[in-house]
């Protein structure tokens, strides 16, 4: 075949999209962009969309209802953005968006002009009415380049990703000698963001350089930790651009083959990619000469069984071959032997949806953008006690201060910082000393914790670091493959430990004990998963040892939250008279009434549930839990008849 | 031939082979459960074998380490001495200890490593922590026993050495993990002929049964 100009030939792609959309786009109509990203379907959005095409309908009016991905806002979700150029109105940003208000807007805005300004969160472009989103920390101090495009474009149409300039980048780079696009990925600095934050042009270098027949690139999406959901998101929102840093990466190492590695358990990620490449394959974007030109590569999605330890490559390799998802001994590494003995390049998902923006405009570009050791941005899943929990991509160098404080609106109720888990089970737990670190792969590294992939928990006072340490053992040691003795062994005794001291039953040897085990399981193991497995354990226990005292000493839970150490009791001070909103709702019949008609707990009874703690009323907030459990003070039972 | 040094000692050997084997072969003994002499892709699995090599932070493992010209290795450190106790004692703390009715008393790889790291036949400080299943008779002539198998996979690698594939395999996940026979069906093994599984078992977790019927017998009653 006669090789053409790939950025002629992208040029016709490119135009023929921008026809076929504007003969969609030229009706003019009110749009409304809808969130439906798993996480936007899990907090109702199929509901929402529902809504508003019936409302549209029965109204009769001309609108339509275009599905995006998820711009990261999760406390907002359902998020819908309507545009309503008729209304003179900019394009307005809607939070939590029920069925109910949908109708409402498809009436009232839609219908009569009237955005109601009570439910509005903000306007997505600088305007005179309606107050900008970009004057909210929440907006304006994120940075992003890997989620720029998510919640904007609908993920399935290839179209809208090409008319946001998509694919322009690969038919740049199919000008660019291979060696020449290796080089701009080496001079940007970009590092793996699947954990370690390996050099990525050093790694492709050394796949380009191997020998061994036909070379193969694999996305890592399998995205095991708890609370991590970024590469679900980028996959469901912007399919295309990670498939765009993929055939990038293909032409600068050589490969034919792609592999997208997902987890079965993200079904709509793996329909999402399946649709985006057939897509890229129709418009001549994959497979054969692709744009014209001699770069022939195709991508299959490999549904892998949701074990976490099968995110680590050589453990992904067996999976893929059909093995047991064991992790094996390196080297050699799979850039020399990897998938069947062929020289295997593995990114994760955002590595791979860094390089379009990298190649569009520069890796001097790119190194502007966060630190020196680590440029570019990252992008955080910030969950627990936090005002704005979501996905929030930062440039790298941000505070851990700035992005829970300023970002994420900072700790709800009144209630104070304690810390702060970075990198999901591998990572460790930060004291309210450590933020004004930096987030980046060699402080956060310094400091005991990791970028790892991402996920971030914050604490407030009433959280038990022993508990979430706890927690993240109990994580890691189901997820153990069960090969090396360390690993299989080590962190079941751990999890044991930690038990025993949530329940009042660990000793002072328990703690040496701990120190002493989690150093051998951590130099011991074999892979990245025993290695990093005691992380949450060795960085609690250097912060907060005083916790673990308390646990241990005096039986007593500071966070009030271990369900052994703790007792609920009603302060008969602010409990009302002749209130009972809490009887009805214990399970256990546990609460009783006193000789002065307010109510009492019996301790005997009560299985911690805390549901009298939730259901009573704010004004009387009489519910107590108290650590020890034996300060519970003694409230007698008015006289049975 | 190159040379390198192991506890002071200079030892000329072949480059490219493994630590392990070389100092195996020059009567340097360091405790090892999962290597098979000559294996190709050792698993690396015990991470007893562990050494440390100068110029490196952390320590090695010997069975996966090849020698390089000059490398100076010490096989006696204490961390490395601690950090082979601990695996030990984390072995032990999932071992039937009832040394007296085991079939392997006397010659068991755990016996010798407690001599050798001096370390008591017992489970302390950790807990003891037991398998449900005492015995498992799946297999029609070998009984498979959970609670003394060290899991170092040699009786899946012999077999499939021998017989071009393996009548065992790991079944199950991470603390769970146990040796199975799990859906093998291959009537061109006979099983029960060979035992190199239980001659290569460093403990006594594969036991020919006594009334044993090997699957090769079995078919023909059948
Ligand atoms: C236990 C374990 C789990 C891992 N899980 C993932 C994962 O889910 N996604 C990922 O991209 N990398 C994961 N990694 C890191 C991969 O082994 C590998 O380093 C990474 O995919 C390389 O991509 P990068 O260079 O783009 O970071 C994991 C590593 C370990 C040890
Ligand atoms: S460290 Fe854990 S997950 Fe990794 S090989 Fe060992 S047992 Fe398997
Ligand atoms: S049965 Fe014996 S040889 Fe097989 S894994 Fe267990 S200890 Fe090793
Ligand atoms: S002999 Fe090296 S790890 Fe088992």
């Amino acid at each position: 075949m006669r090789v053409k100009n790939p950025k002629a030939v992208f040029q016709e792609i490119h135009d023929a999209a921008a026809g076929r959309r504007a003969s969609v786009e030229k009706q003019a109509v009110p749009t409304v962009h809808l969130g439906m990203a798993t996480c936007g379907i899990a907090a109702g959005a199929l509901e929402t969309k529902k809504a508003f095409e019936e409302a549209i309908l029965e109204r009769g009016i001309a609108a339509v209802v275009h599905p995006v991905g998820c711009n990261g806002h999760c406390y907002a979700e359902p998020v819908v953005v309507i545009d309503h150029p008729d209304s003179g109105f900019s394009p307005i940003l809607y939070p939590n968006v029920s069925p109910g208000k949908a109708k409402m807007l498809v009436k009232l805005f839609l219908e009569e002009g009237d955005p109601r300004f009570e439910h509005i969160l903000g306007a997505t472009v600088e305007n005179e009415m309606i107050p900008w989103v970009m004057e909210f920390s929440r907006f304006s101090k994120e940075t992003r380049i890997v989620t720029r495009l998510c919640g904007q474009i609908d993920p399935e149409s290839i179209d809208e990703y090409i008319l946001k300039d998509g694919y322009a980048s690969l038919a740049r780079a199919l000008e660019m000698e291979p060696a020449d696009i290796r080089q701009e990925i080496k001079a940007s600095g970009l590092r793996g963001r699947g954990g370690a934050g390996f050099p990525t042009g050093e790694k492709w270098e050394l796949a380009a350089q191997a020998d061994g027949g036909d070379k193969i690139l694999i996305c890592n999406a399998d995205e095991g930790d708890p609370g991590a959901y970024m590469d679900r998101t980028i996959l469901e929102s912007n399919p295309h651009q990670v498939i765009e840093g993929m055939a990038i990466c293909a032409r600068a190492v050589g490969a034919e083959k792609g592999i997208v590695y997902v987890r079965a358990e993200y079904p709509l990620a793996v329909d999402i990619v399946g649709k985006a490449i057939c897509q890229a394959r129709e418009t001549g974007l994959l497979g054969d000469c692709i744009l014209g030109s001699a770069l022939h590569f195709d991508i299959e999605v490999f549904q892998g069984s949701g074990a976490f330890v099968c995110g680590e490559e050589t453990a992904l390799i067996q999976s893929i071959e059909g093995a047991r998802g064991m992790p094996v001994y390196r080297p050699p590494f799979p850039v020399e032997s990897g998938l069947y003995g062929l020289p295997t390049v593995i990114n994760n998902v955002k590595t791979l949806t860094t390089v379009p923006p990298i190649i569009e405009k520069g890796a001097e570009w790119f190194r502007g953008i966060g630190t020196p050791g680590s440029p570019g941005t990252t992008v955080f899943s910030v969950v627990g006690e936090v005002v704005h929990p979501g996905l929030v991509e930062i440039s790298m160098g941000v505070t851990l201060r700035t992005l829970i404080f300023d970002i994420c609106g900072g700790i709800p109720n009144q209630k104070k910082f304690k810390a702060v888990q970075i990198g999901g089970p591998s990572g460790g737990c930060l004291p309210e000393e450590f933020l004004d670190t930096p987030i980046d792969f060699d402080s956060l590294n310094e400091a005991g914790a990791m970028m790892g992939s991402g996920g971030m928990v914050v604490m407030d006072e009433d959280s038990c670091v022993v508990d979430v340490s706890r927690y993240f053992l109990d994580f890691t040691q189901n997820e153990s493959c069960g090969k090396c003795t360390f690993c299989r062994i080590g962190t079941r005794h751990l999890l044991d430990i930690l038990s025993r001291i949530t329940k009042g039953e660990g000793s002072r040897e328990d703690l040496s004990c701990l120190k002493d085990l989690s150093r051998a399981v951590s130099e011991g193991s074999l892979c990245g998963l025993g290695r990093t497995a005691p992380n949450p354990v060795m960085t609690s226990l250097k912060y907060f040892e005083d916790e673990y005292l308390a646990h241990v000493d005096h039986k007593k839970c500071p966070g009030t939250t271990c369900r052994d150490l703790t007792a609920f009791y009603i302060d008969l001070e602010t409990c009302a008279r002749g209130c009972d909103v809490c009887v009805g709702c214990c399970p256990v019949d546990a609460i009783f009434t006193t000789r002065t008609r307010k109510k009492g707990i019996d301790q005997q009874l009560c299985v911690k549930c805390g549901e009298c703690k939730v259901v009573c009323p704010p004004e009387y907030d009489a519910v107590r839990r108290i650590s020890p459990a034996e300060g519970v003070p003694v409230v007698e039972r008015l006289d049975k008849e | 031939m190159i040379f390198i040094n192991v506890d002071e000692k200079k030892i000329s050997c072949e480059e490219g082979r493994t630590l392990l084997d070389v100092c195996l072969e020059n009567g340097i003994y360091i405790p090892n459960l999962c290597h098979v002499k000559g294996m190709q892709t050792p698993p690396a699995s015990c991470r007893m074998c562990m050494v440390a090599i100068d110029g490196e932070k952390k320590p090695a493992m010997a069975c996966t380490t090849r020698v390089r010209e000059n490398m100076t290795v010490m096989t006696d450190t204490p961390e490395i001495r601690h950090l082979q106790r601990t695996a030990l004692r984390l072995l032990l703390s999932v071992h039937d200890i009832d040394c007296k009715n085991c079939s392997a008393n006397k010659h068991c790889e755990l016996q010798n490593l407690s001599r050798f790291l001096k370390v008591g036949l017992k489970a302390a400080p950790y807990a003891t922590l037991l398998k449900e299943t005492a015995i498992d008779r799946t297999h029609p002539c070998l009984d498979y026993y959970p609670n003394r198998c060290l899991l170092c996979g040699k009786c899946i690698h012999v077999c499939r050495q021998k017989n071009g594939q393996s009548v065992f395999t790991f079944a199950r996940r991470g603390f769970k993990t146990v040796i199975s026979t799990f859906g093998f069906d291959n009537p061109d093994v006979f099983c029960g002929e060979c035992l190199a599984c239980v001659e290569i078992c460093p403990v006594g977790a594969l036991v020919v049964r006594k009334d044993a019927v090997n699957s090769n017998q079995k078919e023909e009653d059948t």
